[in-house]
């Protein structure tokens, strides 16, 4: 099922919490909801999930609109919602059962719903416990389970992997990475190497507007002009060397990476740098032992769009 | 009606996981009984084989263990964000409104059931008017919805549970007992509107064995209005 978000807007008093944003994301497809805090991604995926209505926009899933078959449109998605909050004082299995109920899963099946969510997020050793004694990193798994137990075709995760430790998060993201194939996933996160490591998409919005919309790598050409070269030269005068760089047309700025070994950070102004500098040794008779293209990271590209 | 039924279902297990069930049985069962049976203006003094004592008390009781029922209700719902959890699966608000208000009727159900002892005993030792004391029972019920509707409510206006419960106290204290206190200063139309307000009035006059569409006309209009208007609150959370 595919999503359709249109020109969505969501004011809490005079403050746009989400403005007019507009995404399509296809079916299977894994996208990453980016954003600082108060971004508006929660918020946006309140509405994808009928919790609060919009105020102007429209959100077409799989062809239907929210605000004519919401009920419809409920039985397709799955939820993880911030914070992921669960009737504490159920047992697992219990809260489980109950779920798949509301699901409207027939009697007969929902046993083995719940003993098949149980098998796939490894709550096995934990089933017969209250929720409120599970640590959160198996609160976590409930709350993954408890939105996959209808085999929605659309899953939205508000931060799936927050509070988790390190071995969780890779288990959770592969889990995630599974679901993506057959399933619609929209996360959120604000965790980079997370949204690199599992989605197809970024979104990125800040202060609710859309600010960035592509692949890793799309989003990483479009800085690519202003790349950084590791530039290593031999048989020359350190110094030499840096004037000559730093008065290249094509070159913004230059500086020591390691002065003994002649390395410098080269921070380009167009794609003709690694040309221009290769025209420069060969003129100068320098011998040139290494040149690497040193990776904007998404980090990078994060912060210049969302700090300001 | 079906996901109604398993939200009342989980709502009820709730109640008796938590023990919130049994303590409000066993303290109404223990009031009532104490007032009914023991202490001085009780059964035996009236002289009569009548209930009519122990509705009185049950009234009173009532007023006061039905909010802190329905207190936890919502507002714990909305603190603990499960609220959030519900209602993005495939269940309106109507849906979940009703599934914890028919938990609180059922429980209600339960523990005036359990009293069906004292109709026995009272039935042994004179010529018992079993009409009025359905009525009486039936009367009981209906003001207990009434105030169960009226805590829902209390409950989704906030996220915290003693608010919740004075709240509904708040609120009910002038369908108990001030809107007929007010009556009585008054005169005329506005003395007798007041006056039907009172939820004391069209119980005395129920528990009396007198069965009116009057009356039922009230109680439904109070029901009614408590949850419209938690339905009301609920779909607020659209312009926080």
């Amino acid at each position: 099922m595919d999503i359709l978000i249109e020109n969505l807007t969501k004011k809490y008093g005079s403050q746009k919490a989400v403005d007019n944003i507009s995404l399509k994301v296809a079916t299977g497809e894994i996208l990453g909801f980016l954003g600082p805090n108060g971004a508006g991604k929660t918020t946006t995926m309140k509405i994808i999930t009928n919790f609060i209505a919009p105020d102007e926009g429209d959100v077409i899933i799989g062809g239907r609109s929210i605000r004519d078959d919401a009920d419809e449109i409920k039985k397709h998605i799955g939820y993880l919602p911030e914070n992921n909050p669960l009737y504490e004082d159920m047992g697992v299995i219990d809260y489980l059962e109950f779920c798949a109920k509301i699901q409207g899963i027939d009697k007969t099946r929902v046993q083995s719903r719940v003993a098949e969510m149980i098998k796939i997020t490894g709550l096995n050793r934990e089933k017969h416990k209250k929720i409120a004694e599970l640590s959160k990193g198996y609160k976590q798994r409930v709350g993954l389970a408890q939105a996959m137990i209808h085999d929605p075709e659309i899953l939205i995760l508000d931060e799936p992997t927050s509070g988790l430790d390190p071995n969780q998060i890779v288990e959770i993201r592969k889990l995630i990475r599974e679901l993506g194939r057959e399933k619609t996933v929209i996360l959120s996160t604000h965790i980079l190497p997370e949204v690199e490591a599992t989605c197809d998409r970024i979104f990125i919005i800040n202060k609710g507007k859309l600010v960035a919309d592509g692949t890793a790598e799309t989003l990483r050409k479009k800085s690519a002009d202003k790349e950084i070269i590791r530039v290593r030269i031999e048989d020359g005068d350190s110094n030499k060397i840096f004037t000559a760089l730093n008065d290249l047309e094509s070159v913004s700025m230059v500086d020591f990476a390691e002065r003994t070994l002649n390395r410098f950070n080269v921070h380009c102004r167009s794609k003709e740098a690694k040309r221009h500098i290769f025209n420069l040794c060969v003129q100068n008779k320098w011998v040139l032992t290494e040149m690497t293209p040193h990776e904007t990271k998404l980090e990078d590209i994060f912060r210049e769009l969302t700090m300001n | 009606m079906k996901k109604v039924w398993i939200i009342t279902k989980r709502e009820l297990n709730s109640f008796f996981d938590s023990l919130t069930a049994f303590i409000m049985i066993v303290l109404f069962l223990g009031f009532s009984g104490f007032f009914t049976w023991i202490s001085g203006s009780d059964v035996f003094f009236v002289g009569q084989a009548s209930l009519r004592s122990f509705f009185g008390i049950a009234y009173w009781t009532l007023f006061f263990f039905i909010p802190a029922l329905t207190m936890r209700m919502l507002a714990e719902e909305k603190k603990s964000g499960t609220i959030e959890m519900l209602l993005t699966k495939p269940v309106t608000d109507r849906h979940v409104i009703l599934g914890k208000y028919f938990a609180t009727l059922i429980l209600i159900a339960v523990a005036l059931g359990l009293t069906f002892p004292y109709f026995i005993t009272v039935a042994k030792i004179g010529n018992i008017d079993a009409g009025g004391t359905i009525c009486g029972y039936l009367a009981l019920f209906l003001i207990s919805a009434s105030y169960a509707a009226i805590g829902l409510f209390a409950s989704s206006i906030t996220k915290n549970q003693i608010v919740a419960f004075l709240t509904a106290l708040f609120i009910g204290i002038f369908f108990h007992i001030l809107f007929q206190f007010i009556a009585g200063g008054m005169k005329g139309l506005a003395g007798q509107i007041m006056n039907y307000f009172s939820m004391t009035v069209h119980f005395e006059s129920l528990s009396r064995g007198v069965l009116d569409s009057k009356d039922l006309i009230y109680f439904g209009s109070v029901i009614f209005m408590g949850l419209f208007l938690t339905e009301i609150s609920m779909a607020r959370r659209n312009s926080r």
